[in-house]
């Protein structure tokens, strides 16, 4: 079991003729044994065949019609993401991962308050995407480090994802769903709405929740966890040592004004009963510790 | 990207924002001319540097002849300043603005940010002008109203209103800031910011509502569809060895350690930082070298990292998802032969191929401490300082 990404899940890929298109394209066609690639969409180049298997589609719509692909992963340049995460969402998708960075923050408002309120989950923008292992990859991310099991990942980052992954499966600690949630500012799936889709998901014995300086998403996260959220939660935040006022690499890890430190963010985690690891050396080993393993 | 305010000004002036007038001088002869031109007898000389706080650094200050313009100008450009913003190096001021004296009536604060909780754009106002708005948001929170803005809306009449009201505004006062916040609504949407500050927004005791002084940041994202602002951008504000890096399209940001640190990918990199400390060290930098981790990358992050004459010992961490540790350990190798790195090297490579880079590493006759895990690696780093 896992969540978003399912047995159920047929995937599109906007901007599937692009060259990180193509390539990722090619390694979700070689590692998703139960969640195909079934289509693709670059406008203008419909009609072609990608790599003699996948049918390529002018716009979402007709490749929604065509193939019922029900989530799209999007690989288009920044100029044209918020556009075509509006087009995934305009054809009724339930799920959209866009992986692209650097989005003009205004564009995302506009699209995060054109979506909000529709039945689908858009994760990032700027992410590696959502894995279950197992089943399918929807994104960037290395698929052989992980390992099918029962905890759920939530991240901020990419690399340091994969990094707490490694650890966790070095260890023999498989994974449900991990999810890289963005480093933007503005994001559609954040903590909370990640969590709540683990809460439910019976095969997700545990979460890690990896964050780093910037807003205030772990600080709302660890009150909801508080009050609704029972499985135990281990939690690293990447920025100890960042200075103020500079934006560390992500558009949204900045600490402005004296807050979204991470000290802040880790005394209030540890107080809502979350594990935090000091080190993200010991992001493993913590969840191990608290699995009992 | 960050603006002076003299620069934020003429943005300000491009939408229809009533600022004071003014004009920028590089030399206290310009600083004269700029007197001689404005409308007050009065003139304010005020030090051009990226940092707030410049008042109480001695950076703001009333010139009220041409010879105290002159004489002011003077003690300014060339001045080191030092403000709660720059650290105790300060910064050295290259330009004054020569503004025409205002009235004030009143001291307002106004500003437009993004709310990332809400994931809208927020107009933020108060009565507490000419002081720090974190400082009133921690003490005084109920003296900060706030208009959240529907983006398919934008920012509509009625919301100025209310924050003009509540400043406690009236007769043409509310008319004129209601058209004062609607003008800066345009200016941040037209030009993609990410910050627009007005502190103080003055009231003059003739009704009239202006920027006494302006902060406004960019969306580096955005910054491809505005190529005029890029004209704006002042290198002598920036970190000469982040320009440089930026150069390379190394996203670097120098700190004051002694471990170096090359890694990809934000988070990691940060992280990184936090484990050279929690291991003893001091990390000297921020280095993401991206998910292209090749030998030209390589070597100019080594360029840049051996620039600082603090770093003593240089950590690498390289995650390998899409980029194979082999071309990493590949690039380290010749980028090593081709460069003279004088400090030791540590270095640990994870994820794809990890095992054939840690082959080459060690066939390779260069020095090299070979780390095994991101808390070895740490360990190592710190390590090799004592020797």
């Amino acid at each position: 079991m896992s969540i978003l990404l399912t047995e159920k899940t047929r995937i599109l890929v906007q901007g599937i003729t692009g060259s990180e298109g193509s390539f990722h394209a090619r390694q979700m066609m070689e590692y998703n044994t139960k969640a195909p690639v079934v289509a693709g969409v670059t406008p203008g180049k419909g009609g072609q065949m990608f790599d003699d298997k996948v049918p390529v589609f002018n716009t979402v719509e007709q490749a929604v019609k065509e193939t019922g692909a029900n989530a799209s992963v999007i690989f288009v340049p920044p100029p044209f993401a918020a556009d075509a995460i509006l087009e995934a969402a305009d054809a009724g998708l339930e799920l959209v991962v866009c992986i692209t960075e650097g989005i003009p923050a205004l564009d995302m408002v506009k699209v995060y308050n054109a979506i909000k309120d529709r039945d689908m989950h858009l994760i990032g923008p700027n992410c590696p995407g959502v894995i279950s292992p197992g089943i399918g990859k929807m994104g960037i991310m290395p698929a052989f480090i992980h390992k099918p099991g029962t905890v759920g990942v939530i991240s901020r980052s990419g690399t340091l994802t994969y990094e707490a992954v490694h650890q966790l499966t070095e260890r023999g600690i498989g994974q449900s769903t991990g999810i890289g949630i963005g480093g933007d500012p503005v994001i559609g799936t954040r903590f909370i709405d990640a969590l709540k889709l683990f809460k439910d998901d019976p095969n997700t014995e545990a979460v890690v929740m990896i964050g780093e300086i910037g807003g205030t998403a772990e600080e709302e996260a660890a009150a909801w966890i508080k009050e609704n959220f029972d499985k135990p939660v281990v939690s690293f935040i990447a920025g100890q040592t960042a200075p103020p006022g500079r934006r560390m690499g992500h558009a949204g890890a900045i600490i402005s004004g004296g807050h979204g430190t991470a000290a802040e963010k880790m005394k209030t985690l540890a107080e809502a009963g979350i594990h935090v690891c000091k080190s993200p050396a010991d992001i493993g080993a913590t969840v191990a510790q608290v699995l009992g393993k | 990207m960050k603006i002076h305010e003299y620069q934020a000004k003429q943005i300000l002036r491009e939408f229809n924002v009533p600022v004071p007038e003014g004009y920028v001088a590089f030399t206290p002869e310009e600083a004269v001319e700029a007197a001689k031109k404005l409308p007050t007898s009065i003139a304010v000389v005020k030090a051009q540097i990226h940092a707030g706080g410049r008042g109480k650094g001695g950076g703001v200050k009333l010139a009220k002849s041409l010879d105290e313009v002159r004489q002011l100008a003077e003690q300014m450009i060339g001045m080191k300043l030092v403000t709660h913003q720059t650290g105790p190096e300060g910064k050295i001021v290259k330009k004054v603005l020569i503004e025409q004296g205002v009235d004030i009536d009143r001291e307002l604060y106004l500003g437009v940010v993004l709310d990332r909780a809400k994931s809208e754009l927020v107009m933020m106002a108060s009565t507490e002008g000419g002081v720090e708005i974190e400082k009133v948001a921690a003490e005084t929170p109920e003296k900060i109203l706030k208009e959240w803005i529907d983006p398919a809306l934008g920012l509509q009449a009625y919301q100025a209103r209310k924050l003009a009201f509540g400043l406690g505004l009236s007769g043409k006062q509310v008319n004129n800031a209601v058209k004062f916040m609607m003008a800066l609504y345009n200016a941040f949407m037209a030009k993609d910011a990410s910050l627009a500050e007005i502190n103080p927004l003055v009231v003059t005791k003739q009704g009239d509502v202006l920027a006494l002084d302006a902060k406004i940041n960019f969306d580096d994202s955005a910054l491809y569809r505005h190529p005029e602002l890029l004209e704006l951008r002042d290198l002598d504000e920036e970190e000469p060895l982040e320009v440089e890096a930026s150069k390379y399209h190394l996203n670097y940001i120098k700190l004051d350690g002694n471990v170096g640190c090359m890694v990809n990918g934000a988070g990691l990199a940060m992280a990184t930082m936090d484990i050279i400390k929690l291991a003893g060290g001091e990390p000297a930098n921020f280095l993401d070298v991206g998910g292209s981790a090749n030998v030209e990358t390589v070597r100019n992050g080594f360029k840049i990292i051996l620039k600082d004459p603090n770093v003593k010992a240089i950590l690498i961490n390289i995650f390998g998802g899409i980029v194979r540790c082999d071309r990493v350990a590949q690039g380290v190798i010749e980028a090593v032969q081709s460069i003279d790195v004088n400090v030791p090297l540590v270095i640990r490579l994870a994820g794809t191929n990890a095992e054939e880079a840690a082959e080459m590493l060690e066939k390779s006759d260069l020095e090299f401490t070979v780390a095994t895990s991101l808390a070895d690696a740490a360990q190592k780093a710190v390590e090799v300082l004592k020797n």
